[in-house]
């Protein structure tokens, strides 16, 4: 029960309550790392192998489990993670512009976080708000109808 | 013209809770079918409504779930559950159908749910739902509680000895989740890979019982058809598929968005009369019917009625039924590379055609956006649609991929050749 130690009661209390939905605990692994990743910011070694006791896995495929779902941080990300769609509609609507902007105003590349830990910028498939084209997450919440100014407005505000 | 599926969304976004729902007649079906209806009459009802699936394949509703076997009591299922999964994935690109049925009118989704799954004997049901619709998580949640508190859901619902539990389920990310097989095995906490199938999952599915997978739209339309019946629903279309269809539209248009419709409304008025038309400046070349795994289509296929039948016949297919707008001033081939680095990156990598073909494609084409096409690169991507093609993968994953690309060569063959004569892309911007 050691390793089962670097995970928080809360966190426990939050995995076992979605492992008891299903016919098998190893069900809710996707939901135990989300709920390791709200509390902590992303999945460490450690937290995988306290999940993988928990829901009676091997860290090995809880891990590749981990690693295939992009929602899912394995490495450590900014205080503002901010994920800009890049799939068609908002390619048609100008999204490469958007990515120039956040690129040259952060100083990063997709994949990368500011030296400051301020922000991590990722691209994120189709967000299902093609309507509102082009548009991306900041920390989770969907901004749309993006232009100049209000990516510029958006990242004075995150800040 | 009537809505059934989007009467009760409005403007404002907030959707009705279970004192308006039912207010506007909301649960009415599923009394009605809980305690007048065998479940046999059910399935015979959907089967005669020609409901057929509202994800993107199209598939007659009433079939796929006839194939679940059939219980003569409860000891059979407490010995063997069953399940019934919605497919709330909603991850194709240009597609936001599913979004505004969650979003507008959850409970509609909740009491299509209890209707499918008595019909199915089915006592627990999943939403398997996308990560990042935290909204629709949140409004499904508190929509199953007040369920709960209310004897909607649980044991004996409505006295009518039926129990039922439904989990919202969250995931992570991966188009690949879409696809019904690589759903169950995520549902299960593994990789989404897609599993073999014969065994069809109504037989072997979630931990092997039998399960049936549904899009979140295909079950919307449950409680409309227990209450109105198939020849209502049948006349609610203007043509031979039956029901209505919320349709979108994104691209270069002056008032993108998504609509409730007939099926077999034309293209052209979704086009002009709900999305109002191109923006100044822009004109249309060409479009996908029903996401980005669908074929091109173009101006001359404006007139088509947009149901799977005419849009199939056309060589495309109706998809999710939203549509994206090829404008004048997009490069065709940056099209179709965005949509192949898509597809290339959401490849779960199960099947060699699919990982290491897909990404070559992308490779061809961004060459081509470079400058550095040739001649010979249009013969090997028309072979890649045939090697990705349907047939020679695992799922349907690389063969949809394959849809713009086999169009766009037959119907923009010439700007694919103006990138090799120019040595550029004569759009770069």
């Amino acid at each position: 029960m050691e390793k089962i130690a670097a995970l928080s009661a809360e966190e426990i209390a939050e995995i076992e309550a979605e492992a008891s939905h299903y016919e098998q605990k190893q069900a809710a692994s996707i939901e135990a790392l989300k709920v390791v990743q709200k509390h902590r910011g992303w999945v460490s070694d450690e937290s995988i192998k306290a999940v993988a006791e928990l829901l009676e896995m091997s860290p090995a495929e809880l891990d590749g489990v981990a690693t295939f779902y992009n929602l899912i941080f394995r490495r450590p990300v900014g205080r503002n993670v901010i994920m800009l769609c890049d799939s068609v509609s908002c390619w048609i609507m100008g999204c490469d512009n958007i990515a120039a902007q956040l690129k040259g105003g952060l100083g990063i590349d997709f994949g990368q976080t500011t030296e400051d830990g301020e922000y991590t910028l990722l691209p994120v498939a189709c967000q299902g708000a093609c309507d509102r084209a082009p548009v991306m997450l900041v920390n989770g919440e969907l901004e749309t109808h993006l232009n100049e100014e209000k990516v510029r407005k958006i990242l004075g505000s995150t800040e | 013209m009537e809505t059934p599926l989007t009467k009760n969304i409005g403007t404002d976004k907030t959707p009705p809770d279970l004192k308006q729902y039912r207010a506007n007649g909301g649960y009415r079906a599923a009394h009605k079918a809980l305690l007048e209806m065998e479940s046999g009459d059910i399935l015979q009802l959907l089967q005669d409504a020609d409901l057929r699936g509202r994800g993107g394949a199209g598939f007659p509703t009433g079939m796929k779930w006839s194939f679940v076997p059939m219980y003569k009591d409860r000891e059979e299922l407490q010995r063997r559950p069953k399940y019934l999964v919605i497919n709330a994935d909603e991850m194709e690109p240009g597609t936001f159908k599913d979004r505004l049925l969650m979003e507008g009118d959850p409970h509609q989704l909740i009491e299509g749910i209890i209707i499918s799954a008595y019909t199915l004997q089915a006592e627990t049901a999943y939403i398997f739902i996308r990560g990042e619709y935290t909204r629709c998580a949140e409004l499904l949640t508190k929509a199953i509680a007040e369920c709960r508190e209310h004897g909607l859901l649980g044991r004996n619902i409505m006295h009518s000895r039926f129990n039922l539990d439904i989990y919202v389920h969250t995931s992570a990310g991966r188009y690949i989740c879409g696809e019904e097989t690589a759903l169950l095995n995520s549902l299960e906490g593994k990789r989404a890979n897609p599993r073999a199938k014969p065994p069809f999952p109504q037989v072997s599915g979630l931990w092997g019982r039998p399960t049936v997978v549904n899009n979140v739209e295909t079950i919307c339309n449950v409680p409309h058809i227990v209450n109105n019946g198939a020849d209502w629903y049948k006349g609610l279309s203007l043509t031979g598929d039956a029901g209505t269809k919320v349709f979108g539209v994104s691209g270069r248009v002056k008032n993108p968005g998504a609509w409730e419709l007939p099926l077999g409304t034309p293209v052209r008025e979704i086009i002009d009369k709900y999305a109002g038309g191109m923006q100044d400046g822009y004109k249309l070349r060409g479009f996908l019917p029903g996401g980005g795994s669908t074929n091109f289509l173009t101006e001359q296929h404006l007139d088509l009625h947009m149901d799977y039948t005419s849009i199939g016949k056309a060589g495309s297919r109706l998809g999710t039924g939203t549509m994206i707008i090829m404008d004048d001033k997009t490069c065709p081939v940056g099209m179709v590379l965005n949509l192949e680095h898509f597809f290339a990156q959401e490849s779960c990598g199960w099947c060699t055609p699919c990982r290491d073909g897909l990404p070559w494609v992308e490779h061809i084409l961004s060459e081509f956006e470079k400058g550095r096409g040739e001649m010979e690169d249009m013969e090997i991507l028309n072979r890649h649609t045939h090697l990705l093609g349907p047939g020679n993968t695992f799922c349907a994953l690389a063969p949809g991929a394959m849809g713009p690309l086999e169009s766009a060569l037959r119907y923009f063959r010439e700007d694919f050749e103006a990138h090799i004569h120019a040595k550029a892309c004569p759009w770069s911007r």
